[in-house]
């Protein structure tokens, strides 16, 4: 079996990437003129790279399928973004992030990358604050903290409940900035449909203008992948609807290994499922954890009552209450990582003691933290901190000013006030873990082709600690990526510009061609969605939470099943030189029929317990996810045809700076 | 709840459009309202019918892609949302339901209710922006305090999704409160004030330049906008304006 190399470089971990940086080829300026590189996808991982390769002095094509590049679906994420400032002084440090990482991620990923991560947070805030986006301050002026799940410290940076949102439109304007000065030339409204390798590189991609419906050929002398996850596979979940993982498949099936697909997070908070029509699910910040406790009926009386609508929460005594995650994890309490509170949700859920008519549901309550805040605020201004009604108001005042987006959120698609009765959460798919395998310096299988942000696989293992997402996204585009890819560029400042008109071009143009007249011309009976709806609910009943053998094992069939069943009978309306949102759609789904069948092929061969991926059949006696030894690899998959000829390679994962040891939270 | 749709259909920018009507018999009022749309063009696909194009993708409220005139109102009834986070609870059974597209000249129709707003990115391309590269090697985040007054201010500026109901609530089709939104947050912080006057320059003159009208203070883009950005942000833009050209 062939071995990957990850082309970690060697040295002490704290060494690595400084000496890697002062070893590198470089490209000198007037070079870098004469040099392209495509980026697909504009959140926060594409759109940082695309701005600082083009303030390099690269020429960069960046391509989304939005109608501006400030819609990627970065802008969605609410709570913060971690870095280790240790502006609080409670002991946080390069050393500690990486820790809680490597330790949050289950022991599943790369220590060199994730301790490049650890040592690069600190800039991404800096570079942000002189970008101009309006962190959260406290009186002094200083930057404010605060805590996320899965750690001791508070180390996680926001901006109100819009942490993405800020991030995202920062590195938006950077790369305003640069399409002003005309060093990027901006594709929005495109679609990339395939990757097309020149002599064994990347050398450039097949796009539809999503507008006109044009088949378009770009090249370039490198190709980028800030794509995203693919956790639309589940059909519901907390992606944008546009989400999607055709560009990261495509360049699967040209050549680039796809890692761990099977590592999914599941958000232990968010909106349930109130009916079929529902289109995407809601999340709720994890930052509502440092203040929410989560809790269930202890006496299945009342869960029963609560379901007739015959009792409240507020109505159910202390006593009879059970705080499960308190309960369980004393240590880390509310704030266990997202893996960990999820399934603690799906356990009790489980056993009968679900909230709502459908038994999916837990609380979140803020009671505790209104009178807490409440009666803190009544001591600061000298009133009567016994006064119930006092304390309610000056209670809710904070916690409105903390957190007042998320409940008015949920005031309008629940329609309950989160006030005054505790809010109704479940977990929903929210981000993957898995993604193309990349190397140290982010490169997939195919040389030339990078993959960077939520599109990768390399840095959070097996499970995602809360608001680490945006900061691998601008670690990747401002900071690690700008120098790797000048390493791998500086052999082709001698190319010249890449041509289109060439036999590679035409066969992946054609391919793409052919792909969209079977759609289009298909004539089914059934629309797009009916099978998407198909593949995510045996995602989420098959390869969801808990997995066994034999549920996945039916998954392979099942998908497999649907996936011919699709391109015997879809239905896509309209024409293929128009704006066809429903022909956008179907190729997307066409690829996820295909990724869903290897992340079972996945999660099958992973005869395991880790992070998101948890098999029933090995656990502890308390029901904790249990790690085995022989399983401390990637799994890097090959493409073959077809999704269950996937052949496997091995990345064995070396813990030198970290003792490999149980994940407790306890 | 039984609906009869009024919906604006034109086929491409050049085509001529025209108001269609369509009834729907069963809509709950737990969906939102494009998840209603969904049910609407599931009925049309499975009746070989075109569906009806829209922008929309987060569905959570911030991305800013979707954009409905929904009886005579951006993003609908309701306040302070926008049409993926309007639920059909704010309607009544048997109601008639207008749904048109953004109406603004800078804003051409590119088929139904789908609208080019990248006047919109042209705007910020000329100047919304600090030209602070990314070098890794900036001052220390918390070098320059910053009141909290201050950040709070530009954290409620900075707020806007950019999706363009300001224009379209307004009878002059007036992009000032996009406009004033970014100039205001960074005029309110001391990273922004190097580049301030050739910004609010640089910004107002490619709003003309796109063909948006002239702010007359009605105040329709305060009351329609679903992030609640305030008409400060025109004062304070005009402030800018006057202060770059002294």
């Amino acid at each position: 079996m062939a071995t990957l190399d990850s082309k970690v470089p060697k040295g002490p971990i704290k060494d690595k990437w400084t000496d890697y940086k002062n070893h590198i080829d470089l490209v000198n300026p007037a070079n870098k003129r004469n040099i392209d590189i495509i980026i697909v996808g504009t959140g926060l991982a594409g759109g940082s790279a695309a701005a600082t390769l083009a303030e390099l002095g690269y020429n960069v094509k960046a391509f989304c399928f939005q109608d501006s590049p400030r819609r990627a679906h970065s802008i969605a994420a609410q709570g913060g973004i971690n870095a280790a400032k240790n502006y609080q002084g409670d002991g946080d440090s390069t050393y500690r992030l990486f820790y809680d990482t490597v330790k949050g991620g289950d022991y599943r990923s790369r220590e060199s990358n994730v301790h490049r991560l650890a040592e690069v947070s600190t800039n991404i805030i800096d570079q942000c604050v002189a970008q101009g986006v309006p962190f959260a301050r406290d009186y002094g002026g200083l930057l404010d903290n605060r805590s996320f799940g899965g750690v001791l410290v508070s180390r996680t940076f926001y901006a109100k409940g819009q942490t993405g949102q800020q991030l995202l439109l920062g590195a938006y304007s950077a790369m305003n900035r640069q399409i002003g000065r005309g060093k990027i030339k901006m594709y929005s409204r495109h679609e990339m449909l395939d990757v097309v390798i020149v002599d064994g590189k990347a050398r450039g991609i097949i796009a539809r203008n999503l507008v006109t419906g044009e088949i378009e050929r770009h090249s370039a002398h490198a190709v980028v992948l800030g794509t995203g996850g693919y956790g639309n596979a589940f059909y519901l979940s907390t992606y944008a609807m546009g989400s999607n993982v055709t560009a990261a498949w495509k360049a699967h099936k040209r050549g680039a290994f796809f890692a761990n697909p099977c590592y999914t997070q599941i958000h232990p908070t968010c909106i349930p499922v109130s009916g079929d029509h529902q289109s995407k699910l809601t999340l709720m910040s994890e930052s509502l954890r440092n203040d929410g406790r989560i809790w269930v009926p202890k006496n299945m009386d009342d869960v029963f009552a609560i379901r007739e609508g015959k009792l409240k929460p507020t109505q159910i005594a202390e006593e009879n209450r059970d705080y499960y995650l308190e309960r369980r994890y004393p240590a880390f309490g509310n704030l266990v990582p997202r893996d960990v509170a999820s399934r603690a949700a799906k356990e009790r859920c489980d056993a009968g003691y679900g909230v709502n008519k459908t038994g999916e549901a837990v609380y979140l309550d803020f009671a505790a933290a209104i009178e807490r805040y409440g009666k803190e605020q009544a001591h600061v201004k000298g009133l009567d901190e016994n006064d119930k009604a006092v304390i309610d108001k000056l209670g809710k005042e904070i916690v409105k000013a903390k957190y007042g987006n998320l409940f008015q959120m949920y005031e309008k698609i629940v329609d309950q006030n989160p006030y005054e009765t505790p809010m109704m959460i479940y977990p929903a798919v929210h981000y993957t873990m898995g993604g193309i395998w990349v190397d140290y310096n982010l490169m997939t299988t195919v040389p030339g082709l990078y993959a960077i942000g939520e599109a990768n696989f390399s840095d959070h293992g097996a499970n995602r600690l809360g608001a680490s997402a945006l900061m691998q996204g601008l670690a990747d585009g401002y900071f690690v990526l700008p120098y790797t890819i000048g390493d791998y560029l500086a052999a082709d400042i001698r190319t010249g510009s890449i041509s289109t008109e060439t036999k590679e071009f035409d066969e992946a143009e054609k391919e793409v061609k052919t792909n969209i007249d079977k759609l289009v011309n298909n004539n089914g009976t059934h629309s797009v969605d009916y099978f998407h709806k198909k593949l995510g609910k045996i995602m989420w009943n098959k390869c969801g939470m808990a997995r066994n053998e034999k549920d996945l094992k039916s998954a392979i069939t099942e998908i497999a099943e649907l996936r011919a069943e699709f391109w015997k009978d879809v239905k896509v309306p309209g024409s293929a030189d128009e704006y066809n949102e429903e022909l956008a759609k179907a190729g997307r789904v066409a690829d996820f029929l295909e990724l869903g069948e290897l992340f079972a092929k996945d999660a099958l061969q992973r005869e395991e317990s880790a992070g998101g991926h948890f098999r029933e059949e090995y656990q502890t006696p308390e029901g904790e996810a249990m790690r085995r030894k022989e399983f401390q690899y990637v799994s890097a998959w090959e493409y073959k045809g077809e999704p269950k000829d996937a052949v496997l390679h091995k990345e064995e994962l070396v813990y030198e700076n970290i003792e490999v040891k149980e994940r407790s939270y306890k | 709840m039984k609906l009869t749709l009024k919906i604006w259909r034109q086929k491409s920018a050049e085509s001529k459009g025209k108001i269609v009507d369509y009834k729907l018999d069963d809509v709950s009022p737990d969906m939102s309202f494009l998840e209603m749309l969904d049910v609407l063009n599931q009925d049309l696909i499975n009746k070989n019918e075109e569906p009806v194009a829209f922008d929309h993708d987060c569905r959570e409220g911030i991305c800013g892609m979707c954009s409905m005139f929904i009886n005579g109102r951006s993003h609908g009834p309701d306040r302070a949302i926008t049409v993926c986070q309007l639920h059909m609870r704010s309607f009544s059974d048997g109601d008639t339901i207008y749904i048109e597209p953004w109406r603004a000249k800078a804003f051409p129709v590119i088929k139904d209710l789908i609208v080019d707003r990248s006047a919109f990115d042209r705007i910020q391309q000329a100047g919304g922006f600090i030209s602070v590269n990314t070098s890794g090697n900036t001052q220390d985040a918390n070098a320059i305090p910053i009141s909290k007054h201050a950040a709070d201010e530009a954290m409620d500026a900075a707020t806007c999704i950019g999706c363009g109901a300001c224009v379209a609530s307004c009878k002059n089709s007036s992009a000032m409160l996009f406009v004033g939104a970014k100039v205001s947050q960074y005029a309110l912080l001391p990273q922004g004030q190097v580049e301030a006057a050739d910004r609010v320059k640089n910004m107002v003159a490619q709003m003309d330049l796109e063909g948006f009208g002239n702010c007359t203070n009605t105040g329709a883009c305060e009351v329609e906008c679903p992030k609640g950005i305030s008409l400060e942000n025109i004062a304070r833009m005009n402030r800018e304006l006057i202060k770059a050209n002294l």
